[in-house]
């Protein structure tokens, strides 16, 4: 599926910038994006790192212990049969949080390090797990409760009442995660992994 | 707002000591374990590094060649029905492939009507309650080494649909 869409998003933006002639802001398109994916990688260097330290250290002295243990009723229901001792279960909490609290660029490396477990525990099949389907279906559906950079950037432009896209968002984002959990549970009722 | 911007300039400081004490309080090797963890860090990045180098170029070509701009105007008529700015339409579909470049939209539409006028809301509410789902998940499946991401992609449009489709009606009310 990915295979497809990249290559279609390739061909396709090749083929119009051909026909429009916009192929010489493509040429520098090209070598543009490669180095700003570079530099997005210097930053997760940094950034990544630094809160997988952090989190190890809240693994080992058992502190994360502590917050995946606030969200086991939400677990069972979406990860049935998934061992709360694992190390994904601990990240994938751990995940939902940082996520929930807005902690944006903290929820990342829990994020990649879940999934990196999840792999083993699915003995590195090419084929995604159950597991990482539903994990990766809910990150998509957005589980942020307040956009602190949209609440920013409404400041800075001048709105009335920066803050009111509060709850509008928070709905919004109910919606989104409400259907994407519903999806995820009526799959997990038939679907077996692969 | 004020109180809001203030306080949470404290949070990433206060979580990193608090984790930091608790782990000496109970004995750990902080400063191992923390060494430890970033290591471990460095490899995951390592792995999604090319696909990062991949979806860029992609979205690039898709958004430099003007392809992304012909896709909206397929969208227009859909638009036009669903009684939303047409304006919108390029910031919910460009924030699929990147965060980044949905927002500088988000600006630009903050810029041409206010963050108060429909246009600026809809893109708002959208944005804050979508994440850019083919990054996200060609990231996520390059940390797990996975190739065939099964019903992934279908349900997470269905779900980013349904939270645009949200976006669009609070808007429309909070407009009205």
């Amino acid at each position: 599926m990915i295979n497809l869409i990249w290559a279609l998003m390739i061909v396709i933006g090749v083929v119009v910038a051909i026909l429009t002639g916009n192929i010489d802001s493509v040429n520098t398109g090209v070598l543009e994006g490669a180095e700003d994916a570079v530099s997005l990688c210097i930053t997760m260097f940094g950034v990544v790192g630094m809160w997988s330290g952090i989190m190890r250290i809240a693994e080992k002295s058992g502190l994360m212990d502590k917050w995946t243990g606030m969200l086991a009723p939400v677990m069972k229901f979406l990860f049935p049969g998934m061992s709360a001792k694992s190390r994904a279960y601990k990240y994938i909490c751990t995940n939902i949080i940082a996520n929930v609290v807005g902690l944006g660029w903290a929820a990342t490396p829990p994020a990649l390090q879940a999934m990196a477990e999840l792999a083993k525990e699915n003995g590195h099949s090419k084929i995604a797990s159950r597991d990482m389907c539903t994990f990766l279906i809910l990150n998509i559906s957005s589980l942020q409760l307040i956009p602190v950079s949209i609440i920013a950037y409404r400041a800075k432009y001048g709105a009335a009442n920066p803050a009111m896209i509060i709850l509008p968002g928070l709905i919004a984002t109910a919606c989104s995660t409400v259907v994407a959990v519903l999806l995820c549970y009526l799959i997990n009722k038939h679907a077996k992994d692969e | 707002m004020e109180t809001l911007s203030s306080l949470s300039g404290y949070i990433i400081p206060v979580i990193i000591m608090a984790v930091v004490l608790y782990g000496l309080i109970k004995k750990v090797d902080v400063y191992e374990e923390f060494i430890d963890g970033a290591f471990d860090g460095f490899k995951v990045v390592v792995k999604v590094a090319p696909t990062l180098i991949g979806l860029f170029l992609a979205v690039r070509i898709l958004n430099d060649s003007g392809a992304l701009r012909l896709l909206t105007r397929v969208f227009m008529p859909v638009a036009r029905l669903i009684h939303t700015p047409a304006d919108v339409i390029p910031v919910v579909i460009t924030k699929l492939f990147s965060s980044g470049s949905a927002t500088s939209l988000m600006l630009n539409l903050f810029d041409l009507y206010g963050p108060d006028s429909l246009e600026g809301l809809t893109a708002a509410i959208s944005l804050s309650s979508t994440e850019s789902l083919f990054y996200t998940a060609s990231v996520f499946l390059m940390a797990a080494g996975v190739k065939k991401s099964r019903y992934v992609i279908p349900c997470a449009l269905l779900s980013t649909l349904a939270g645009v489709i949200a976006s669009i009606m609070i808007a429309n009310f909070l407009c009205r």
